[in-house]
């Protein structure tokens, strides 16, 4: 909010008179960010300030603190205003982006002010991806740093058009112009390809309020305007009603049979009752029957208005979906380019199955590959095989089913995804999408005739897949061969993927790197999944280690049974057993990445079938498979009777 | 030089922020298994409220709404809340820490610290378990307190329901993550955004109901520890010297009644409110006894569970 006077109500004829001019105030939200120590929350402590927003009540507070945790001497400490957690004060340091609100006779403003140490880069991405504008700030005396660069790049990734480039702690090099001038140029030149619309420089002291929200003295040669002018009049004219009608459908109303409204937010363009829509995923048409609101319904609704929305035609929509303009299309794909920031403490892996969220819809993908991480300090496209924790990099992604969106280029709201550990539930990356591949276009589904169902009929069985897991030598090829054997003589049809067989030939070019491990792993699955849609009872039998591969196979056989069993033997008793001679080569180490020696093994948490090779007799074990596969009626009607194999 | 901005020429500043709301409470709806959204009554709720109503419409909010009543909120608080729920057919649940209550806390005798811990820190815990709630609504704003500045909308809570304000998921565009496991649980924060001044500016806009309390009539009050404490009712016990007088006064928020500080003020309409609100030299948590215990309160609240 922004100070007022008693005296300034009156004049502006009583409460409501003054609110309705506030209701009219545009808002800009920008960010400040930078490297550590740059004075990003001094900054903003100090606007606060100035426009007279601390109350007295937080200015004793922070009287108080400064005494306590303040580095600025006997003068408050005004980075302690927004570094609002424990750990900040004790350290001096900002972990996790603080908003901030403020408004001037002129603006309302949003800020995030964010992280500048690299192992927060995530929080700093957070505070960026709903801006217009960023500032980085920089110490007069050091110049541009790696997290100057670092942070202009993924303000430019998310799509900040424009940068103030705060030259800060200008006191400290005697108001130099020179200094100014030298920061401001190489800033210019590592900024010219960036796409930037406008790319501002200003002198600076935070700390003592030279020229933040009125020109100071001490800088005459700065003949532009102060930080806070300038972020009262800068014009973000981000793109509004002529892009196209753009509604992500996050919830469908049905109070009762005679009603049913889709709820969202409009992301982009408007859209008015007998206005022609078309349902982005499925093509089909309709027409916007009604837009409704609890406060009556509305005849037109635009970009930001969250509304539900009735169609004149029973069409197929849900959650994921998007309604939208039938002469402009997003586009409908299930493998696109884009770029990703990484937030992982784990690496990105390609071929992994990771869930991918937009603003409504969410989806199993994968990377399928990874074309290049992006060098932070050159800006240059480098190879890599996975991206650490911060890294950035150009990606292709492969999703289970179709998304709806556009280039975020074009569209923020609808080309936007994050990516999400199907283990852990965190959010391990952001993503931009930036255009479909041609192969998703041109590559569509072959109707067949004959389905999954009829191949199995003629077989009289139906379909599973036995996912044994264990660690090497712990007994799973032994317990799959003779079930196999047993199933064959009572006239199932079935197959074993062995690990060991199959990295013979399918698998031949793959070593045991984790990225590798994962590959094999997903066409190990993609192979079983075309077995059993040929009616099989397949028998894969892989160390197969990470949970996360595990848990995408099991999702990527939908409606088919699907078993995972842990043959569960201690690593000594592998060891010991070591059928292979492989245990004694991995302590040697002549074998790196061995499962359980020199990489982990994630044993399951719930699987369907747990057999303890220890307490159990082979047998025992396949007597076990047989139950499950007979309460899953898989093995057709001989079965069901209990009359065994 | 101006003016234009990206498609909301037509939105206005609240308009914004009330679509923000209901998309968030849409977005909880679409994709928890058992939500709830925490009443407690105050203004911030009753905007909370009014924005799941309309979030909805024409259906009702698919969840309940949960008040955890620490039996020493203000008696106009408890009424006002049950006519709210009569008027409008919410699902209205209330949790009283019984343990507590066996146990006599009170925030006289035993200061605000230990009853809000055990009144209403545990007593939420109490609830959210008892019912296996996944996702809870509140009505915390990021203008009212420091570290509230640093949550998500959609804050993660462990199995114990503490909150790491280390590790906080990233929360990029309006993507919101809403995976939990078992036990694990959100709290959500539709009103992250708004302003004290965004929260009057709404209820006089939308007209929306409010406690009296919030409006100024002369109330019997005591002075005592440099704040104006209300006698609601017979347990508060006057300290020697102390004898209640009539004073025009007014609240800017609402506890509990021996914690909560009013203030002196002649304003009787909304606008006369909005008029004090905006020439006002302290935040609206200064009158609250509970957020001056110690330096960083908050914070160490929220982490073992508080909202």
């Amino acid at each position: 909010m922004e100070h007022v006077s008693p005296r300034a109500i009156e004049q502006r004829d009583g409460v409501r008179a003054y609110l309705a001019g506030q209701e009219r105030k545009s808002l800009l939200r920008f960010l400040t960010c930078g490297s550590v120590d740059d004075g990003k929350s001094t900054l903003i402590g100090r606007l606060l300030f100035d426009a007279r927003l601390i109350f007295e009540d937080q200015l004793a507070a922070l009287e108080n603190d400064s005494r306590r945790h303040g580095t600025a001497g006997d003068d408050i400490d005004f980075a302690l205003l927004v570094d609002g957690l424990e750990a900040e004060r004790e350290q001096g340091i900002t972990i996790d982006v603080a908003y901030r609100f403020f408004a001037t006779e002129r603006r309302k403003f949003i800020v995030a002010d964010t992280p500048g140490h690299e192992q927060y880069t995530r929080n700093m991405a957070t505070g960026a991806s709903t801006a217009d504008l960023a500032i980085v700030l920089v110490d007069a005396r050091a110049g541009i740093m790696r997290q100057t660069r670092r942070h202009t790049f993924i303000a430019s990734l998310l799509g900040i058009r424009h940068i103030v480039l705060a030259v800060n702690k200008i006191d400290l090099v005697d108001f130099s112009k020179t200094a100014f001038d030298a920061i401001a140029d190489e800033y210019a030149a590592l900024t010219d390809d960036l796409g930037f619309e406008t790319v501002t420089a200003l002198p600076i002291s935070a700390r003592y309020g030279d020229n933040v929200s009125a020109p100071s003295e001490r800088l005459g040669w700065h003949e532009g305007p102060s930080l806070l002018q300038y972020l009262e009049t800068v014009a973000i004219d981000a793109p509004s009603d002529e892009r196209p009608f753009r509604f992500p459908v996050q919830y469908v109303v049905r109070p009762n049979l005679d009603f049913r409204g889709f709820a969202g937010t409009i992301a982009s363009g408007s859209v008015a009752v007998g206005d022609a829509v078309v349902v982005a995923k499925s093509g089909r048409a309709s027409t916007l029957a009604r837009i409704v609101t609890r406060d009556g319904d509305l005849d037109s609704a635009r970009q930001g208005q969250a509304v539900t929305l009735v169609l004149a035609d029973e069409v197929e929509v849900s959650r994921g979906n998007m309604l939208v303009a039938p002469t402009a299309r997003p586009h409908v794909a299930d493998r696109f380019a884009a770029n990703i920031v990484w937030f992982g403490e784990s690496a990105l892996v390609p071929g992994r199955s990771y869930f991918l969220r937009t603003e409504t819809d969410e989806v199993p993908a994968h990377v399928s590959a990874l074309k290049a991480r992006v060098d932070i300090n050159s800006f240059a496209r480098q190879p890599a095989k996975t991206l650490a924790l911060n890294e950035v990099g150009v990606v292709e992604i492969a999703t289970q089913a179709p998304v709806a969106f556009d280039p975020y280029g074009e569209n923020r709201a609808t080309g936007a995804f994050v990516l999400i550990d199907r283990m852990t539930n965190a959010t391990v990356g952001a993503g931009m999408i930036a255009y479909p591949l041609r192969r998703a276009d041109n590559i569509h589904w072959q109707g067949l005739d004959v389905d999954a169902s009829a191949r199995a009929a003629i077989k009289g069985q139906k379909p599973a897949v036995l996912w044994f897991t264990g660690l090497s030598g712990s007994g799973k090829s032994t317990i799959a061969n003779r079930l196999e054997r047993k199933l064959h003589a009572a006239g199932r049809h079935t197959y074993i993927l062995d690990g060991d067989n199959i990295r013979h030939g399918l698998n031949r070019d793959l070593g045991f790197s984790e990225a590798d491990r994962v590959e094999n792993i997903r066409r190990v699955a993609e192979t079983a999944k075309l077995m059993a849609d040929a009616g099989l009872i397949v028998l894969v039998s892989f160390i197969s280690p990470f949970r996360a591969e595990r848990a995408m196979a099991r999702t990527l056989m939908g409606e088919v049974a699907f078993a995972e069993i842990f043959v569960d033997t201690p690593l000594e008793d592998c060891a010991a057993r070591d059928p292979k001679g492989l245990y004694a080569k991995a302590r040697k180490g002549e074998i790196l990445n061995f499962t359980g020696i020199g990489s982990p093994y994630e044993a399951p948490d719930a699987p369907d079938i747990h057999i303890r090779t220890q307490e159990s007799r082979p047998d025992d074990a396949i007597t076990e498979i047989e139950r499950w596969l007979a309460a899953r009626d898989v093995s057709g009607q001989h079965f069901g009777d209990g009359g065994g194999i | 030089m101006l003016q234009k901005l990206g498609g909301y020429d037509t939105l206005t500043h609240l308009d914004r922020l009330e679509a923000e709301a209901i998309h968030i409470f849409r977005e909880v709806a679409a994709t928890f298994s058992k939500p709830v959204m925490l009443y407690s009554v105050g203004k911030d709720s009753a905007v909370m409220l009014h924005l799941a109503m309309k979030a909805f419409y024409p259906a009702r909010p698919p969840f309940p709404f949960l008040h955890v009543d620490t039996t020493w909120k203000f008696r106009e608080m408890i009424a006002f809340r049950d006519r709210m729920a009569a008027e409008l057919g919410f699902d209205l649940l209330v949790h009283v820490n019984q343990d507590g209550v066996r146990e006599g806390i009170n925030p006289i005798d035993h200061g605000s610290s230990v009853h809000t811990n055990i009144m209403k820190t545990v007593a939420l815990r109490q609830a959210l378990d008892a019912h296996k709630f996944d996702a809870a609504f509140g009505g915390a704003r990021r203008d009212e307190e420091k570290s509230r500045a640093k949550e998500r909308v959609f804050s993660f809570r462990n199995a114990q329901h503490g909150w790491d304000p280390k590790n906080q998921r990233p929360e990029m565009w309006k993507i919101y993550n809403t995976r939990v496991s078992p036990g694990e649980s959100i709290r959500v924060f539709p009103l992250s955004n708004w302003t004290e001044l965004d929260i009057w500016q709404y209820i006089l806009r939308e007209d929306i109901p409010i406690v009296p309390l919030y409006f100024a009539a002369p109330r019997p009050v005591v002075e005592r520890d440099g704040m104006l404490i209300m006698v609601d009712d017979a347990r508060l016990k006057l300290r020697p010297g102390e004898v209640p007088r009539q004073r025009m006064v007014r609240f800017r928020t609402l506890g509990c009644y021996p914690l909560t500080g009013a203030i002196d003020s002649q304003a009787t309409s909304l606008e006369e409110i909005v008029g004090e609100m905006l020439v006002a030299r302290t935040s609206e948590r200064q009158g609250r006894l509970i957020d001056r215990d110690e330096a960083g309160s908050m914070e160490k609240k929220k982490r073992e569970g508080y909202f």
